[in-house]
């Protein structure tokens, strides 16, 4: 018989795990910092040389609270779409969100400067861009809501997705082909993905809209419990259907488009580190299952920007492909190991 | 002395139905605290339609409901959360939750803002398991259980959730004659013992007549209402099915089929 744990112990080593994550972050790089100058320079004392101080605080660290907003932030979205459209394989990515997120990202860097001839983006704002970034994943999302009300079937509702994805990357193909070498050099930067390149600025920025959209979920937790039953006993538990969907909406529209506006499409973390999560917490409970998506996804996030520092090297990997390909094959051990991937 | 009408929902001339198309009309019924009512008709009939307009999930089209003496559409959604529970065909969304996750479920209308449960949610969660025979299963993921024990899960949810009026779809298909049995005893100690009013629909037309207190007959007509008794003795359920093919026996209070 199985027994309820306390998920007390569990997130006492989870927070030990995200800690040892972010050292392991911060002392790894493209210039090698001995991990003791590390620790003397997070602690306040003075570092032999004096450029590292300068790389630690106004670098890595920065970088590594990026990492931890955009895996928390784009998990925890993974984990309302599941429960919202009451589908296992639900993600941002899956159901063509992100691919919303970078048909906006695409039309203002790109489309731009074809309709205004202008050649120069550098006046673009960064509010412009996470703004562009989250109506499109916003738009890509409400729309995807309302074909999955009409449709029942959950694999529909990801063919559908995979369609949406494909329609948004033909239109960025056709800005790509008309635009600018410059600008789309600026486009393929941001798609490979990167949690490195953010002005303190939008640091600020990425934590306000993950913070909004964090809170907008915790409000959401007792509508999220109860859509677990199906939304018509939601219905009967007196949990008001269109707010809480649509605050759930805007929650994850904040949080997918908010961090792919900053950091690029990032595959796979919203949509594996759910399951992982349910590895070691075995529940269905969001009280328990909001934080524990959070701080698991902020430690793979770190972890995924670790190995794309490529340490010791000044190659940087994009963030995109270390996170498919550690993301890809969990989901296919998760399918064949489980055999039937539960939510 | 003018007594006040004790009533768990009265259904006065109501018209379902899906927009301009009536699935049936005329239907009157009326149940005291305590009373298993039983929903008897053929396939296509509207039962379905009826509760669902009955738990408010689509308008009524014409007539009356009122859930304690007050309209069903006056209600807000967590006002008839608590005094309406339903238990549906469909299945969970999440099959993952395990059987006491499910009940507690239940509490929501009572719990605050983020589901805290109190010593009087785990109460109820508790005596809602043991009614229904739980208390080993509880930490079975609802996926493990077998469709007798989910259907009493998902009954135990609806007991936890503490209304005066239980509704209920079709709880014994899929079930073999035993588990039906059991599950419409379990029911009609709910009614008995706890005063809950509980309103079901269901094809074991015997076993209704057997275990009921009242039922209705949706025949596409007069849809006559009251005891099972009464029933009987006015040969309503005798016009249910086409009689060259199946008779009722008055007796038993049983169909026969004709051979």
């Amino acid at each position: 018989m199985r027994t309820p744990k306390s998920y007390r112990f569990s997130f006492v080593l989870i927070l030990l795990a995200l800690l040892l994550a972010w050292l392991l972050n911060i002392s790894s790089g493209s210039v090698t910092i001995p991990f003791s100058a590390t620790l003397s320079s997070l602690l306040g004392k003075p570092v032999d040389v004096a450029s590292w101080q300068y790389i630690i605080w106004e670098y890595r660290i920065p970088k590594a609270f990026t990492a931890i907003l955009v895996g928390g932030g784009l998990s925890l979205s993974g984990l309302l779409m599941q429960t919202l459209f009451r589908n296992p394989l639900a993600g941002p990515f899956v159901l063509g969100i992100s691919s919303g997120a970078s048909l906006g990202a695409a039309l203002l860097l790109m489309g731009t400067s074809l309709l205004t001839g202008l050649t120069s983006i550098a006046f673009l704002s960064d509010i412009s861009l996470a703004i562009a970034a989250s109506v499109g994943s916003f738009l890509v999302l409400l729309v995807v809501m309302l074909v999955a009300q009409r449709i029942k079937d959950t694999m529909a509702l990801l063919i559908i997705g995979l369609m949406f994805g494909s329609i948004t990357s033909a239109l960025v193909s056709v800005l790509a082909y008309f635009s600018s070498a410059e600008s789309l050099q600026r486009f393929i930067f941001w798609s490979f993905g990167s949690v490195g390149d953010l002005t303190s600025g939008q640091v600020f920025l990425l934590a306000g809209i993950v913070l909004l959209g964090t809170l907008l979920s915790i409000l959401s937790i007792k509508a999220l419990n109860a859509f677990l039953l199906g939304e018509n006993y939601a219905l009967s538990l007196g949990v008001s259907l269109k707010k809480s969907r649509l605050l759930i909406i805007i929650a994850t529209g904040l949080l997918a488009g908010g961090i792919t506006a900053f950091a690029g499409p990032i595959a796979f973390v919203g949509l594996a580190v759910p399951h992982l999560t349910r590895q070691i917490f075995d529940t269905m409970e969001h009280r328990i299952l909001i934080p524990a998506v959070f701080l698991y996804g902020a430690i793979l996030m770190m972890l995924c920007d670790t190995l794309a520092q490529l340490p010791n090297t000044a190659n940087v990997l994009p963030i995109n492909a270390i996170t498919s390909l550690v993301g890809a094959p969990v989901v296919i051990w998760l399918l064949v190991r489980k055999r039937k991937m539960m939510f | 002395m003018f007594e006040q009408k004790n009533s768990i929902i009265a259904v006065k001339e109501l018209t379902v139905g899906y927009g301009l198309k009536v699935v049936a009309r005329n239907i009157n019924l009326d149940l005291e605290p305590g009373i298993l009512c039983g929903i008897v008709g053929v396939n296509g009939v509207g039962k379905s339609t009826l509760l669902r307009t009955l738990a408010n999930f689509q308008p009524k089209l014409a007539g009356t409901i009122e859930i304690q003496n007050k309209l069903l559409e006056k209600h807000s959604p967590s006002e008839l959360a608590q005094k309406l529970s339903v238990v549906l065909t469909e299945q969970p969304a999440s099959k993952n939750l395990t059987v006491q996750e499910l009940i507690a479920l239940g509490r929501q209308p009572y719990t605050n803002w983020i589901g805290t449960l109190t010593s009087t949610d785990k109460e109820h969660i508790q005596k809602s398991m043991d009614a229904f025979l739980l208390e080993k299963l509880r930490h079975n993921k609802c996926h493990e259980l077998s469709d007798g024990q989910l259907q009493r899960v998902l009954i135990a949810r609806a007991m936890a959730q503490d209304t005066s009026l239980i509704l209920l779809d079709e709880p014994t298909t899929h079930l073999d004659l035993y588990h039906k049995v059991q599950i419409l005893k379990l029911l009609q100690q709910l009614a008995h013992q706890n005063e809950k009013t509980i309103i079901f629909t269901t094809h074991e037309i015997d076993l209704a007549i057997q275990l009921c207190d009242k039922i209705l007959i949706l025949d596409g007509d007069t849809n006559p209402f009251g005891d099972p008794c009464e029933l009987i003795e006015q040969k309503h359920f005798e016009r249910l099915f086409p009689s060259e093919m199946v008779q009722f026996d008055a007796k038993t209070g049983s169909f026969k089929v004709n051979k």
